[in-house]
């Protein structure tokens, strides 16, 4: 089923409606509920442009990219180089290239500068690796994400090596993780579900059929890779200056499993489904959390059970993988239009 | 020192690494050739076989007779896997199976964070194996454990080409990894032939795992990851799929890592692998059915 099929108006006035709750929801949050609750909406919205990003080329394009935390990570250091303030450069990083060290960009600068360096490392590493198809690219992909870690490891100069980097100034506030996850997800629906997003479901479904009506595949999936590292450098740069210190290991295999067990959850063809994964992976990892510490029900004692959380979170993959393979939400989208009139749309795709 | 002394010295570190590195890659390219599946669970019985000889040594029970013992239960660990998650999901598309494995390797390492907690521990082995054995006057030294790797590690490979060759259940495995339906066709057991070659697969593994852990003297719930990625390298640069490509991939990446780390400047080292993975990649774009595979199509 395609996206929105609203008449325009309808459509803005939706979208208009959506973004008065969004803002709503941010401005009152942070006095409904206590600290604690609002941290972990901050990460759920990175988690949500970074699952939804990845989803473009993963799902959209059936390209199965492991390495999406690799761009991850590259955004996070980038942006904290960018915008560590000129003292704390001299301090933590005394070998950085004067032109870098000499100054510090503010937050949303940085963060640009963030997407566009994951864009252009995307361009030149997709170049070649996007030639791949099925778990070749996965693996490939994968073997990006650990030259990835040695090198941050090994550049000591720029990212203090495998030590803390640390100082990154904590500016991802709530407004700032809303808004951009409101930009991410219309930037990224409008591609998805324009005649240009169109192709990228082609590619996917047939590639042959594709290459017959004159489509060349690797233009089409290299520049939904791009666009997917531009979010994930974006993701990077809000999550960096959320944590403030990071490490190469922040940026890993276990965020990477993370992030693919919510995209697989909720659906790998759909934007709605990556905003869905997001959410119940993240209430049930925190829920389990909090009982992986041990209860005392009075009569029952559960003593602590450290990585059961983890272990749940792995069956409850592995059964949507048996059951339901193509996630919870398929490639259906939960859109505005849903509550609204459709215009008549003619046969599905 | 002398320089063919260190040559020699080294080529041996190289085909005790290589060997550990066989001994993953031809389970993992096992199961590839007949599912089509990149088993990331794979490495893990490594783990569930160290930690295996691990209780059953601490239980009382002799070192060699503990190792039998912890290979067996990794046999038995990728079998129970095998029923449990692989078989709802045969014949799903790659992706679908590739993330089952990689959600299998995430519960079983924190199964193993659950039980052992995820600080290293000791790996007791007998004296005997640390013992060092010189030659030429000291200017070559190895210990007992990397005499034993390469010899176990030659045994079981004489053992499988027995298996595959002279045994219909092997001649079988083969079949199937040539053509699943067709042998499914002619009257194969194809549900008993893959339990065996998760069995045999997740024994070499496991195997793998305890000689690992003597090298390095500790267990951990992830010791297996490392060693499987690097697997997966071997596998796919000696031919995913085939058994002896990645027997001549395990070795081949051995000495590329000996050779990075013992003989060029010591300012690349750190970079090893980034480097084997790099190799990975030029495999997969240039050379995708590795050394040793027939042609298949896996590009555009």
């Amino acid at each position: 089923m395609s996206g929105p099929a609203l008449s325009r108006p309808a459509g803005l006035i939706v979208f208009g409606a959506v973004l008065i709750l969004v803002a709503a929801v941010t401005l009152a949050l942070p006095h409904m509920v206590n600290n604690y609750l609002v941290r972990v909406v901050i990460v759920m919205c990175i988690d949500v442009i970074l699952v939804a990003s990845m989803g473009l080329g993963n799902g959209f394009t059936g390209v199965f990219s492991l390495g999406h935390v690799g761009f991850v990570a590259v955004g996070a250091y980038t942006s904290g180089i960018l915008s560590l303030p000129v003292t704390m450069k001299h301090a933590f990083l005394p070998d950085l290239p004067h032109w870098l060290a000499s100054f510090s960009l503010p937050f949303l600068p940085a963060t640009i500068a963030a997407g566009l360096v994951c864009a252009a490392l995307a361009a030149v590493v997709g170049a070649p690796l996007m030639r791949l198809s099925g778990y070749f690219v996965s693996v490939a992909t994968l073997g990006f994400l650990i030259i990835v870690n040695v090198v941050l490891i090994n550049a000591s100069d720029f990212t203090r090596g495998a030590r803390t980097f640390a100082g990154v100034p904590l500016q991802t506030t709530l407004p700032w993780a809303m808004g951009w996850m409101v930009v991410t997800l219309t930037v990224l629906a409008r591609i998805a579900y324009s005649p240009f997003g169109r192709r990228f479901r082609v590619v996917r479904e047939d590639p042959i059929a594709a290459r017959a009506v004159g489509l060349s595949i690797l233009p089409v999936r290299l520049s939904a890779f791009i666009v997917g590292a531009f979010f994930a450098g974006v993701g990077g740069s809000l999550y960096g200056h959320y944590l403030g210190a990071f490490s190469p290991a922040s940026f890993y295999l276990p965020y990477t499993f993370a992030l693919v067990s919510m995209l697989v959850i909720g659906g790998m063809g759909s934007i709605s489904g990556a905003v869905l994964g997001v959410v119940l992976v993240t209430v049930t990892s925190e829920v389990l959390r909090n009982l992986e510490r041990g209860l005392d029900l009075g009569v029952i004692h559960i003593p602590p059970l450290y990585g059961a959380s983890q272990i749940v979170l792995g069956m409850m993959f592995i059964l949507v993988m048996i059951f339901r393979p193509s996630g919870l939400m398929g490639d259906r989208e939960v859109s505005p239009g849903l509550f609204l009139r459709r215009k008549p749309t003619g046969e599905r795709e | 020192m002398n320089m063919g002394l260190y040559i020699v010295q080294q080529g041996i570190n190289a085909v005790s690494l290589g060997s550990l590195y066989a001994l993953v890659a031809i389970g993992l390219s096992m199961v590839f050739g007949i599912l089509r599946m990149t088993n990331f669970a794979h490495g893990d019985m490594m783990m569930v076989g160290a930690f295996g000889t691990l209780l059953i040594n601490a239980a009382g029970a002799p070192f060699w007779l503990a190792a039998l013992c912890g290979v067996a239960v990794g046999a038995a660990a990728g079998v129970i896997v095998e029923r449990l998650a692989y078989r709802p999901v045969r014949g799903a598309p790659d992706v679908t199976l590739l993330l089952t494995s990689l959600a299998v390797t995430y519960i079983l390492e924190n199964l193993g964070i659950l039980i052992f907690s995820s600080s290293p521990r000791n790996f007791p082995i007998p004296d005997i194996m640390n013992s060092a054995i010189q030659l030429a006057g000291g200017q070559i030294t190895f210990t007992a454990i990397n005499v034993v790797t390469i010899a176990l590690t030659v045994a079981a490979l004489a053992l499988l080409g027995w298996f595959v060759t002279r045994t219909d259940v092997g001649l079988g495995m083969r079949a199937a990894a040539e053509d699943l339906g067709a042998a499914q066709m002619v009257g194969l057991d194809v549900d008993r032939l893959i339990v065996v070659a998760f069995a045999i697969a997740s024994a070499f593994a496991g195997l793998a795992g305890v000689l690992w852990a003597a090298q390095s003297g500790i267990v951990e719930p992830d010791m297996g990851f490392t060693p499987l990625l690097k697997a997966f390298v071997a596998a796919i640069v000696g031919g995913f799929g085939s058994i002896s490509g990645a027997l001549v991939g395990g070795y081949v990446l051995g000495a590329l890592e000996i050779l990075i780390v013992a003989f060029l400047p010591s300012s690349v080292s750190p970079y090893r692998d980034a480097i084997v993975f790099g190799l990975l990649i030029v495999f997969l774009l240039f050379k995708p059915n590795g050394l040793m595979n027939r042609p298949q199509e896996v590009k555009l």
